[in-house]
């Protein structure tokens, strides 16, 4: 996994309560290989017309847009499907680090698995910083994980990203889980003997 | 480590310190996962151990259905709607073979959708740990047991350690007294809740669902309350396993043996929510208050009763659902003070792991009575079983007469990803779980609603306060 230690970027503000993970990357795009890239399917039907062109309107078609690495959300983002192909998308499409209120339990999950870094910021600052970014586009956001703090453009200060500690150093160091997991094998056989002993129907 | 033995202790807190192995010095337990269910999508996951040289460590703990990209109106891959989808049917076979996993491909008499056919195997027992990289994993809670959606990553992570890092969530208790009225059912109680509480109002939390009303629900209606508890974006639905629960389990096929049973049994009663146990939210409904409902917007919070109508965007507290609520408005077609009864439908769909076992296909046919659906409607069972069952039962027979196309089981309009989906534009009364924009194709306009509600509009052609239409409901 790619490790998500700092970021410093120009942040697209992704409108809309409640964006599901169908919104992220529409459903019918999830038989694709990764290797051919998942950029390509992200927002992609709200970010084009009923025609199928790409809608200027939506904030990430805007000029500039393509180099920012952070996006600004509501609440709620990423609820619905457990697709990790939203996640995909996001990443291959090149951002780092999402901010918003709130986000799907699975989405906060998945993105922490793919070092896509999801970021709990009060709601009241997250209006301060889409009102801000509506003023002045090119306002710079820094995500600093190692010292677990966002510093906001203009006077909107700097806030603590709160994160759990075992999310945090995963992400920071870039850790593979399953090699990790694999250094307490002897304690998962020792309870795995004692649970399949206790429940036979289990290994059946 | 384990909390003293005296502390109060919720069904949730009970299962996790079962399934603890450790905990990590910074926070999460690294919890033993009984079950891991596999479908079509989960080859990511298979992709992921192939490259590290792993196969799956407990072959016999996992087992694979084939159910979102199944064709419905067929039994062979060649039967799916596009060459690439049944390559994705054809994957997972090949995955699941090299893997050594027992599963239920498509032509087999056990396959479904994952979550019908997890309970009715006998798969889903109490007091287990079970994932499925699948939102609604949550349905299968409704045994007592924790079960919840991961993604391909925390499944290859099961697949190959049979394990999971995970936070204790907080437990919010939601308790339903009363008598539910006629016509209202489990998916009327969780469309109120969900418009009560918020899409978002249950993160970080388990659900575990408490009362008279849950108490006296069947398996079925279980199983749909705990499946729309990720709507509200709980990632764990729970009821406690009761004699309900265990008469619903016996005799099934990975069910503890007749000589196990009863020390299973014992077991399994110790699993109910202490008395004194702490919860970190609590929330009541009044089964008396709640009717049967429908939304009106493209977020499952969106939910009013059928006599009620479309709001006017600009009663709502904050600028941020103001603005979300027009956007969905305008998506649906609607106008603030519409009246939801009497709206004229193009589609019905009957589906979905939240309402398609035979308790709701016998609630939709009850709602026929002898009449014709006006509007195309499909039914798509839950299960192989499901939908055997509704063949010896007679259903099927009365839904082809009534005008139904009476499908194959699998996610089919649900998921939309399987070729059935609704076109741009079309309205489709649905008793699946998500009526996000575009969720059953691009700019299709879905309603939730209950089985029994689907089925009274397919007749009318409009959503329809089945209290009133002399359909089975006084």
């Amino acid at each position: 996994m790619r490790a998500f230690v700092r970021e410093a970027s120009k942040v697209v503000v992704i409108p809309g309560m409640n964006c599901d993970t169908d919104q992220i990357i529409p459903g019918r795009f999830l038989k694709s290989d990764r290797a051919q890239g998942y950029g390509q399917y992200l927002f992609h039907d709200i970010r084009r017309t009923s025609a199928g062109a790409l809608d200027e309107a939506f904030p990430l078609n805007q000029a500039g847009a393509e180099t920012a690495t952070i996006l600004l959300v509501e609440d709620n983002f990423g609820c619905g499907s457990s697709r990790e192909g939203a996640v995909y998308a996001l990443v291959d499409h090149g951002i780092r680090a999402v901010i918003g209120p709130s986000f799907g339990d699975i989405f906060y999950n998945n993105a922490l698995k793919n070092g896509l870094l999801p970021v709990r910021l009060p709601s009241e600052i997250c209006h301060s910083l889409a009102t801000h970014l509506a003023h002045a586009k090119d306002g710079e956001v820094v995500v600093d994980l190692q010292a677990a703090e966002v510093v906001l453009p203009g006077n909107l200060g700097t806030h603590p990203v709160v994160i759990d500690a075992f999310a945090r150093d995963c992400i920071l160091r870039g850790l593979d889980e399953i090699d990790m997991t694999f250094t307490f094998m002897e304690h998962i056989q020792d309870f795995e003997a004692k649970r399949l002993a206790s429940h036979p129907w289990l290994d059946r | 480590m384990k909390a003293a033995l005296d502390t109060p202790r919720t069904l949730l807190g009970k299962i996790w310190d079962e399934h603890e192995i450790l905990r990590h010095p910074s926070g999460p337990s690294l919890l033993y996962i009984d079950r891991d269910m596999i479908h079509e999508g989960s080859f990511h996951a298979f992709a992921d151990l192939k490259a590290r040289g792993l196969k799956p460590r407990r072959p016999k703990q996992i087992f694979g259905v084939a159910d979102h990209y199944v064709p419905t109106r067929g039994r062979t891959a060649q039967d799916a709607a596009t060459p690439a989808i049944a390559r994705m049917i054809e994957t997972f076979d090949e995955n699941m073979q090299w893997g050594g996993v027992r599963h239920f491909s498509l032509s087999d008499r056990r396959q479904g959708i994952v979550h019908v056919v997890a309970p009715e195997q006998g798969i889903t027992l109490p007091g287990l740990t079970l994932v499925c990289s699948d939102s609604h994993t949550s349905t299968q809670g409704a045994l007592g047991s924790i079960a919840f959606g991961i993604g391909q990553s925390e499944n290859a992570h099961v697949l190959a350690t049979q394990t999971l890092w995970q936070l204790r969530p907080k437990v919010m208790r939601v308790t339903i007294d009363g008598v539910l009225a006629e016509g209202v059912t489990a998916k009327d109680v969780m469309l109120a809740l969900i418009a009560k509480i918020g899409a978002a109002g249950a993160g970080g939390y388990a659900i575990e669902f408490a009362g008279s009303v849950v108490r006296g629900l069947s398996i079925e209606g279980r199983l749909t309350l705990c499946n729309m508890s990720i709507e509200a974006a709980a990632r764990f639905g729970m009821v406690a396993p009761d004699d309900t629960t265990f008469a619903y389990v016996r005799g099934r096929h990975y069910a503890p043996s007749e000589q196990e049973w009863e020390g299973a049994v014992a077991y399994w009663r110790t699993l109910a929510s202490d008395e004194g146990a702490y919860f970190d939210r609590e929330v009541h409904l009044d089964a008396a208050e709640i009717a049967p409902m429908v939304t009106w917007g493209t977020s499952p919070e969106d939910a009013v009763a059928i006599d009620g109508l479309v709001p006017d965007p600009a009663r709502f507290d904050s600028a941020d659902r103001r603005k979300s609520a027009q956007k969905s408005l305008d998506y649906m077609g609607l106008k603030p003070g519409m009246a939801l009864q009497g709206l004229a439908l193009d589609k019905v769909f009957i589906g979905s792991c939240t309402n398609s076992r035979i308790e709701d296909l016998r609630s939709a046919a009850a709602m026929i009575k002898g009449r014709k659906a006006v509007i195309p409607s499909i039914i798509v069972p839950g299960s192989t079983q499901v939908r055997e069952q509704a063949e010896a039962e007679g259903l099927a027979a009365l839904f082809r007469d009534a005008g139904f196309e009476w499908r194959e089981s699998g996610c089919s309009m649900c998921a939309a990803i399987n070729g059935d989906v609704i076109g741009p534009g079309e309205r489709c009364a649905s008793t699946s779980n998500r009526n996000f924009v575009g969720r059953q194709g691009p700019g299709a306009r879905t309603h939730l609603v209950s089985p029994a509600m689907a089925a009274a509009a397919a007749v009318t052609g409009c959503l329809t306060d089945i209290r009133r239409n002399g359909g089975g409901v006084a």
